[in-house]
């Protein structure tokens, strides 16, 4: 046994204490829990259940950060958002109900059951061994007061005399060798007994993946289509009116001052050309017409010419994805490269679309100063939000210095 | 002069066939579909053709497909084609064959009837019509670094501009104000500028500068 393993057994096995002590607390929680259950009948039930519920995720919390902590690999809450309550006794119900209908609180409750048991042993057995070794090796010093005591045994050796107790030190040694050997093992088992009842199941986290990802679309889109709202009023709408009072101005005028009417008129056909080019900018924002005439490959080329960049294209697509996932594509590679230009100032810019193993890919590679990071700037997140409607993916890999790589990937089938 | 007009909505196809016949052209068929375009091309071989880029049956590029294929049938088929929005994409696949006859214009043109029938007149000549739009965007590309571009005087700029677009040296001239001669000599300028060919044919020139924007 290396240095470092019995540091590391003896660290396991003081971990045991915390545990013990949780241990003891979820079982109190899992009797009251259970008592204030059986009171909703009586409506009591109704108050203790929400605030003992508290206590009992807050405690289970704690069991999660310790097991999250020893295991390197934090344990995500399950529990399902609060129903927004009514006050008064109604929002009690609701509160209740929510609770005992979210399926986390009855794992919890196993747990706080397995906990006391599985968890104790696992997580104490290596302390108890540590100890108990320790008090076997000191034996030989201590053993005269317990000799005098009468039959009194350390395992299976009756401590009579010196022999004896050296004899008990020699078993002291492998029963702390024991415990240490044995102690991160049981830890891992802890962990992961912890992980298999407390953490989100994979369903959940996917539920909870789908949740998130649909509000992120249906309040992108909502945004997007008050932009489009907004554009539309202040622009050519208002353009419009214009147009007609205009006209009416100069259906006015027409006798009296034919100058004046072919100043109005001229200015009328600016002003229709204006609202024009306002609704074709909207247009391409919603949907670009390349990529309704032509597809990705085409749209994305076209892309590539209007950037101020140096760009390349290589598609290889054998067909055409359904219409809202080539969409979803070429705006996240039209917002890669809008970024690219704005913050890396790069010499070159390639773009790669192919298909692969049931998903849409796009590469954008620039050799500018790269250092690219998602959490500072929206327009990765947007690129991020974007996929995330799909079950897409974006990796990025941009070291500072660059060059930067983003991989946007697009589960879908081709027709 | 006859011409094959291609549009899906009715009351613009109704709107350019009064335009043109008010200028004297002679609308020889007036279609709303891209398969009815390709017929009537090859069936009339029209002076010039004037076509929507989106056309049914399938509305998308169907218009542009179709003037495509009939150029390749009928190579130097004058064609120009009209629409909502300009993308240099369709701009360099209509000039890439290099033979001219070619327009593409945003519909907004049509507003200047005077200029609208000067481009027709211009691409049934073998001549072409950019749009400005067009050309701001291929002269955009090239002002980003430090390209050929940037060695001309802001006049020449100018007057390179308006020759992608297909204007002859007069329109030119009475554009910016200018004598003929004074154009002559920024073009002389430009062509030795950016280490082009000289060449006197309107479209020839034309067809250079866009080659090298390319």
């Amino acid at each position: 046994m290396t240095n470092l393993n019995i540091r590391e057994g003896f660290r396991a096995a003081g971990k045991g204490l915390p545990v013990l002590g949780l241990a003891i607390a979820e079982l109190v929680l899992f009797c009251l829990f259970v008592t204030a259950v059986s009171l909703i009948g009586i409506g009591l039930g109704v108050f203790l259940v929400p605030a003992l519920a508290v206590a009992l995720r807050a405690t289970v919390n704690a069991s999660r950060r310790t097991a999250g902590r020893w295991s390197g690999r934090a344990i995500e809450q399950p529990y399902l958002p609060a129903p927004a309550a009514a006050p008064g006794l109604k929002g009690h119900w609701q509160r209740t109900h929510g609770i005992l209908t979210d399926p986390a609180t009855w794992r919890d409750l196993a747990w706080t059951l397995v906990n006391p048991v599985a968890g104790v042993v696992a997580a104490l057995l290596p302390l108890a061994l540590v100890v108990g070794g320790i008090g076997g090796m000191l034996m030989p010093a201590i053993y005269g007061p317990i000799a005098d005591a009468g039959s009194n045994y350390y395992l299976w050796v009756r401590i009579s005399d010196l022999t004896s107790a050296w004899y008990c030190a020699a078993l002291g040694v492998l029963v702390l060798a024991g415990g240490l050997a044995t102690g991160p093992a049981l830890l891992r088992l802890h962990a992961s007994l912890a992980r298999t009842l407390l953490a989100p199941s994979r369903t959940a986290q996917r539920v909870r993946r789908l949740t998130d990802s649909r509000s992120d679309a249906v309040s992108s889109s909502a945004a997007e289509l008050r932009r489009i709202e907004r554009d539309l009023h202040d622009g050519a709408q208002a353009r419009l009116v214009a147009l007609g009072m205009n006209l009416g101005v100069a259906e006015q005028l027409l006798n009296k001052d034919p100058e004046a009417v072919r100043a109005i008129l001229a200015d009328t056909r600016k002003a229709s050309a204006a609202a024009l080019t306002e609704l074709r900018d909207l247009v391409r924002g919603i949907h670009p017409p390349v990529l309704a005439d032509r597809g990705l490959a085409d749209a994305v080329r076209a892309l590539a010419l209007d950037s101020p960049l140096d760009v390349t294209v290589n598609a290889d697509l054998p067909g055409r994805p359904e219409a809202p996932v080539e969409s979803a594509m070429y705006f996240a590679v039209a917002e890669a490269l809008a970024n690219a230009a704005k913050h890396a100032d790069p010499d070159r810019v390639s773009i790669d679309l192919w298909y692969e193993s049931g998903a849409l890919r796009g590469q954008v590679i620039d050799d500018g100063r790269g250092g690219a990071d998602p959490s500072r700037g929206t327009g990765l997140r947007g690129i991020e939000r974007r996929l995330a409607a799909f079950d897409g993916l974006l990796a990025i890999n941009s070291k500072p210095g660059g060059p930067t790589t983003l991989t946007m990937e697009l589960p879908c089938a081709l027709s | 002069m006859r011409v094959v007009l291609a549009e899906d909505l009715f009351l613009l196809r109704d709107g350019l066939v009064r335009l043109l016949e008010s200028y004297d052209f002679e609308v020889v068929a007036a279609v709303d579909t891209g398969p009815t375009l390709l017929q009537a091309l090859l069936d009339h071989q029209p002076d010039v053709a004037v076509v929507d880029v989106r056309l049914p049956p399938t509305f998308t590029d169907e218009g542009l497909r179709a003037a495509l294929e009939a150029r390749r049938r009928l190579p130097g088929l004058p064609v120009l084609v009209l629409s909502q929005y300009v993308e240099q994409l369709y701009a360099r696949e209509l000039l890439a064959d290099g033979s001219g006859g070619i327009g593409y214009l945003l519909k907004d043109r049509v507003f200047d009837p005077d200029g609208f029938v000067e481009a027709v007149r211009r691409v049934a000549a073998g001549g072409t019509a950019m749009d400005p739009d067009v050309v701001a965007k291929l002269f955009a590309k090239d002002h980003h670094r430090d390209g050929p571009l940037s060695r001309l005087t802001p006049r020449e700029r100018e007057v390179l501009g308006l020759m992608a677009e297909g204007r002859s040296n007069a329109a030119i001239a009475q554009e910016l104000v200018i004598t003929e001669r004074a154009v002559i000599k920024h073009t002389s300028n430009i062509f030795t500028k950016l280490d082009l060919p000289p060449s006197e044919a309107d479209n020839r020139r034309v067809l250079a500068v866009l080659a090298y924007l390319k």
